[in-house]
């Protein structure tokens, strides 16, 4: 048990799971809110990138053709609220032809076995 | 973990998604158009197939006889539950999982 | 066991919210108890009071308020979804209560199992 922890008797396991990509829906802005707002209640917090989801993290998005606000740089700003736990899935990123490289923030690159069991090891998923 | 797909595989690829990552272990319930991924004459049979033997497989009856598949043959081993199942599964694994 | 539910779609467009409510009293009727739904994404429209759907299908803005009545499940809109979507108070159904984001992480940390229903 961690002494420094807000409420040491209830820490979950809680994982958001990412498979949309931006703009085209509102779900990946309204999904990182919700990331935002677990980091006020010290819980073990970690977010998954699969599927279209990936494209969330594409870097050089510029959004103004559309008028519509680029939320991209808040993944850089996770950090800051110690969400640090950003995971993106090997196999998604490759059938999209992208790399790490690609991304606008610092991830773990897993593969789909590797995900897998993280994901099997939550208590709480919450999915848009 | 209880995995829902409410997705006709047709349409997406969220139970391709679901079964390539849900663990050794947890069960899949087909929900929704999710149910059409269950007809044994479906494309998705094979990759159900494929799983069965380290995961568990669901279908929720209201939704199949909504979309008049009652009496359709569904890949062997998928277990028809009701609306409480569905709650015995909930309750069941630690965790749910929508895959939308 | 004590469940909390998310819903991500309205009543109208998506299935969601009439699995989400057949699950709830499915849940409710094997003697679990439902602590909160919450309301997020376009969820947010089935606390709209507004909402007439015809008389001959199921009205799903009633029987959660209906649900909320008879079984005291509380009914949480997401305050940030709902301003966007011109939910406010003055037009929210009976049982449904605005509030924020961090209702759906304590439903997650104070419930047994959180389910989630959208698209």
């Amino acid at each position: 048990m961690e002494e420094d922890d807000f409420n040491p008797e209830v820490v979950k396991r809680f994982m958001f799971v990412n498979r949309k990509a931006p703009y085209g829906t509102v779900y990946a802005l309204e999904s990182l809110e919700t990331v935002l707002i677990s980091a006020a209640f010290d819980q073990d917090v970690s977010v998954v990138f699969a599927d279209d989801g990936v494209f969330q993290l594409k870097k050089g998005q510029d959004t103004p053709g559309i008028n519509m606000k680029n939320f991209s740089p808040t993944f850089r700003a996770l950090d800051g609220y110690d969400v640090e736990k950003l995971y993106v899935e090997k196999e998604s990123l490759e059938a999209r032809g992208l790399t790490e490289d690609d991304l606008l923030v610092d991830v773990e690159v897993l593969s789909s076995k590797e995900l897998s069991k993280i994901m099997a090891a939550q208590d709480v998923v919450i999915s848009n | 973990m209880l995995h829902t797909v409410n997705k006709s595989p047709l349409e997406r690829n969220t139970l391709e998604s679901c079964l390539r990552l849900a663990a050794k272990g947890s069960a899949i319930l087909l929900i929704e158009d999710g149910v059409y991924g269950a007809l044994a004459a479906g494309q998705a049979a094979k990759e159900i197939g494929k799983r069965k033997a380290d995961l568990k497989f669901y279908a929720l009856g209201p939704d199949l006889a909504a979309r008049g598949l009652s009496e359709s043959p569904l890949v062997d081993g998928i277990e028809i539950v009701d609306y409480e199942g569905f709650v015995d599964l909930a309750a069941e694994y630690e965790a749910h999982q929508a895959w939308l | 066991m004590k469940f909390g539910i998310l819903v991500n779609e309205g009543p109208f467009t998506h299935q969601a919210s009439d699995s989400a409510y057949q699950f709830a009293k499915a849940a409710i009727a094997k003697g679990h108890e439902v602590m909160r739904v919450f309301f997020y994404h376009d969820g947010v429209n089935n606390a709209n009071k507004l909402a007439e759907p015809p008389t001959d299908d199921r009205n799903l803005v009633k029987l959660w308020s209906e649900l909320a009545a008879e079984h005291n499940v509380d009914l949480v809109v997401c305050v940030a979804a709902a301003l966007r979507r011109g939910i406010k108070d003055d037009v929210l159904a009976p049982g449904f209560r605005i509030s924020g984001l961090g209702q759906l992480i304590e439903a997650g940390i104070v419930g047994d199992r959180l389910v989630t229903f959208g698209d």
